[in-house]
């Protein structure tokens, strides 16, 4: 019980899950101002960010629903870090897993999404109004190939526990293989599920400054910033845990294994944001519906396919 | 024939069944307008400047545009300095194209005291001229990229851009408001360890320009976001008197430069930059063209600049007498317009900037865009507030009314007392100007 | 029609990537100026005659020069107020003793307005 309650709150559950989130942010911020030539951010800036915010004051709108406003953030963190215990980080199972966490990691990722949505539409100004609008109509586009592409895995796995397709990705690796396309969709996609460049019209700071998030200050501000860094981290790890299921058995080395395969994808995000200039909303409505979900259903054609060949 | 008419019957349908749909969506779609302010502070907005835009959705319906926050009176101001003060006064009406402002001024001056300047300053001029207008086309593009969140491309232009300022500094002696004319030439001669870094620089920008150009063709994601933004046709861009690469952009030649040459122009050859595509795309690639040129330009100045003086000895005081005064700006044509009363001090100087001119057609090109495209389309016409900046009062109630000085003091005293400041009990430090 | 392409910036990238930065920082490194930029004022008093041209030119009313010994025997000062200095240095040009030029000293912040008045 003890070591369960551990494993949930300090290693690898939220605590770590609050540091790594936090130096990925250092990274990402890092690689990003090294492709365009810059210094970039001492090691300790996100975390200084971090508690500056935490001193600030607070200043709540008049006309906000100030209940839900105080609220938000803290739901929206909270929705992270449970869902971060599901993923296996140090070993190959994660600290709890049941049969169908998959679907409900998924569902505690669209609880942030909502968070902010609301947290925008009950700040009650224009810009954050404007920004939570957006925010829910990215994703409605987003939403439905990410799905996708993350549960095709899992027909051929056919299991809904994460746990679970990690252990039958790493009797069969050949399997990987199939779902190359789906990673491509899951990288794509999740960069707007993160709304990162090119996909932050949300958030576009020179059209609507920073949407959701103009209304809000001081500790609010800096828990919400926290529950993004660490979406950062579970939309990495799992998509690390379901395509690229590359375990060894010795729990030291599957976590640095672990380390090296996150930050590779957080590499690959960097460098996606910093290619593409900023696409308007209808124009990520239009990639994710034109090319992405297709590309989606075919994975998840191929995989049913595949499922039956495997049970004749 | 036919088919014109069909097609004209098939659009006048077309815009029949709209408009018995737009009455039947007039309720809704006028409930479902938000309004929102864009500025006086916005991020996207590098100085303030007020944009009221009416949305439908996403569409921008209308937008009502508010400059006047940043105006400083520098027009009143020159009124009582003498002209070489005014040198450094009109330099800082742009912070970008501050050299620009000073040779109209300076080449008003001089037409009105009937002095010539020597050849080696008029190309000391041109090779000024050119390199800030390099590095304001650079610091444009910049700022472009920035408003549509490409912030790689922005980091890159403005670090090339850091070159040219280089180049600017060691020429003139600052980075900006360089401060290198005067009445009758030049302050600071060039000398060839200048013209070789400023070739070794132009070499290096040259690659970098041509890079930049084949990006902006060919990148999917950028064309994406400026093909086709901000609409003006070669038709508004006349009716609105748009200058500069907006109206190039456009397909109208209007360059000061071959027009009516100024300084060495007329014997440096200057090729027109002009588009057709009349849009924020347009204007991005007569921006970067007109870089490739102006790179042209430096390069034949250098190598062909004459030995000689680089200033003669200009009158304290300015034959009385007026005189309107042209130079091409990196953002369009601008004009001074200086009358003289015969003492050491300007009677009257007005400055006609070229934003000025190009922000009549900005409510034509922000109606119809989406939200996002606003902070691109009004970047395009590479706005700047504070030289547009103009004072007038619009009184409701008695139509419009002009004030003299003394009457503006007064109602500026009225006002601020309304709100509970006096400020005529202010005492104001003195500063004394010699006559 | 020219061939598009989705991200080409790429290769220029991932070349930045592993190139020195452009930037410094300013905590570590030493700003680079060039050879002829203007910086604070330098003045000797040997040959001026205080006839004045560089305050009657100055555009921001900086500079002031006053002469605190008699007429035979002149001891001007030279007071300028970096705060008002704009570094055009047209008071170098309009100086007929060349007593008046300038150095390559930026470094002129203060903390207190009154320091930034400086005796020459």
């Amino acid at each position: 019980m003890v070591l369960k309650l551990v494993k949930i709150l300090i290693f690898p559950g939220f605590s770590f899950l609050a540091i790594y989130g936090m130096f990925l942010e250092y990274l990402d911020r890092k690689i990003y101002a090294r492709i365009q030539n810059r210094m970039g951010p001492p090691w300790y800036q996100p975390l200084a960010d971090f508690l500056k915010l935490l001193g600030k004051e607070i200043i709540i709108p008049a006309d906000s629903n100030k209940k839900m406003f105080k609220i938000l953030p803290i739901v929206s963190l909270a929705a992270v870090a449970s869902a971060f215990v599901y993923i296996p980080v140090f070993g190959n199972t994660s600290s709890a897993f049941f049969e169908g966490d998959l679907i409900i990691v998924l569902y505690l990722m669209t609880i942030t999404t909502i968070c902010m949505f609301l947290a925008g539409w009950y700040s009650r100004g224009v810009y954050a109004t404007i920004g939570s609008v957006r925010t829910l109509t990215q994703m409605f586009a987003y939403e439905v190939p990410l799905f996708m592409a993350l549960l095709a895995p899992a027909l051929i796995a056919k299991t809904w526990s994460i746990t679970g397709m990690t252990a039958f990705y790493e009797e069969h690796p050949r399997y990987i293989l199939i779902n190359i396309p789906a990673l491509f969709v899951a990288l794509i996609s999740g960069q707007g599920k993160l709304e990162r460049a090119p996909f932050d019209s949300p958030e576009a700071e020179t059209e609507i400054v920073s949407g959701v998030f103009v209304e809000y200050s001081g500790r609010l501000l800096a828990f919400f910033k926290l529950s993004v860094d660490c979406e950062l981290v579970l939309v990495a790890s799992l998509i690390s845990a379901i395509f690229l299921p590359i375990m060894t058995d010795i729990a030291v080395l599957d976590f640095v294994i672990y380390l090296l395969k996150t930050i590779g994808i957080l590499i690959i995000f960097s460098l996606m944001r910093s290619i593409m200039a900023r696409f308007r909303i209808d124009q990520v409505v239009k990639i994710c519906w034109r090319y992405l979900t297709p590309i989606a259903t075919v994975q998840i054609i191929i995989n049913l396919l595949i499922r039956g060949l495997l049970t004749l | 024939m036919e088919k014109v008419d069909e097609n004209k019957e098939r659009a006048e349908n077309k815009e029949n069944e709209e408009n018995k749909e737009s009455k039947q969506n007039r309720e809704t779609s006028e409930r479902n307008r938000i309004v929102i302010p864009i500025g006086p502070q916005h991020p996207s907005l590098k100085e303030p400047s007020s944009f009221i835009i009416t949305l439908e959705g996403e569409k921008v319906v209308d937008a009502v545009i508010g400059v006047g926050y940043v105006h400083r009176g520098i027009e009143k101001a020159c009124e009582s300095r003498t002209y070489i003060q005014n040198l450094y006064l009109i330099e800082r009406v742009c912070g970008i194209c501050s050299h620009t402002h000073s040779t109209a001024f300076c080449q008003g001056i001089e037409e009105l005291a009937g002095i010539t300047i020597p050849r080696r300053a008029a190309y000391i001029r041109v090779i000024v001229a050119e390199l800030e207008r390099l590095h304001s086309h650079l610091l444009w593009l910049g700022v472009a990229a920035h408003e549509i969140g490409f912030d790689t491309l922005f980091m890159y232009s403005w670090r090339d851009r850091e070159k040219v300022l280089d180049v600017l500094a060691e020429i003139c002696g600052n980075r900006v408001n360089y401060g290198i004319n005067t009445i009758g030439g030049v302050r600071r001669d060039i000398d060839s360890e200048m013209m070789q870094d400023t070739l070794k620089m132009a070499d290096y920008l040259e690659g970098q320009l041509k890079y930049y150009l084949d990006l902006v063709m060919t990148d999917k994601v950028l064309s994406a976001r400026l093909v086709g933004i901000g609409k003006l046709s070669r038709e508004d861009a006349l009716k609105f008197g748009v200058v500069g690469p907006v109206a190039r952009a456009a397909g109208i030649m209007d360059d000061i430069r071959i027009i009516e040459p100024y300084a060495a122009y007329d014997e440096i050859p200057v090729n027109p930059v002009t588009d057709t595509h009349a849009d924020v795309f347009g204007r991005t690639v007569v921006r970067i063209k007109e870089m490739l040129e102006s790179l042209e330009i430096i390069r034949y100045s250098v190598k062909n600049i004459p030995d000689g003086d680089i200033a003669v000895k200009a009158p304290r005081r300015i034959p009385a007498g007026e005189v309107i005064s042209r130079t091409e700006a990196p953002r369009g044509e601008n004009i001074h317009y200086i009358r003289s009363n015969g003492t050491d001090m300007p009677d009257r100087v007005r400055i006609r900037a070229p934003s000025q001119a190009n922000w009549q057609g900005m409510r034509h090109m922000l109606q119809g865009q989406y939200l996002a495209d606003i902070p691109i389309t009004i970047a395009a016409i590479d706005p700047c507030y504070s030289c547009t900046d103009r004072a007038i009062v619009v009184n409701s109630e008695s139509g419009t009314e002009i004030m003299d000085w003394q009457g503006l003091r007064q109602y500026s005293i009225e006002w601020y007392k309304k709100r509970g400041i006096d400020v005529s009990l202010v005492k104001m430090p003195e500063r004394k100007f010699y006559a | 029609m020219i061939k598009q392409r989705i991200g080409k910036i790429i290769n220029e990238a991932v070349k930045n990537f592993f190139r020195k930065p452009a930037t410094i920082s300013l905590a570590k490194d030493k700003i680079q100026i060039v050879k002829n930029y203007r910086g604070k004022l330098v003045y000797d008093p040997a040959n001026c005659t205080g006839c004045g041209m560089c305050v009657r030119n100055c555009p921001a009313a900086a500079i002031t020069i006053v002469n605190e010994g008699t007429k035979e025997e002149r001891k001007m000062k030279a007071t300028l107020n970096v705060g008002h200095c704009i570094f055009c240095c047209q008071c170098v040009d309009s100086c007929p003793k060349k007593c008046l030029s300038y150095s390559q000293n930026i470094d002129l912040a203060s903390f207190n307005k009154e320091e930034l008045k400086m005796q020459l």
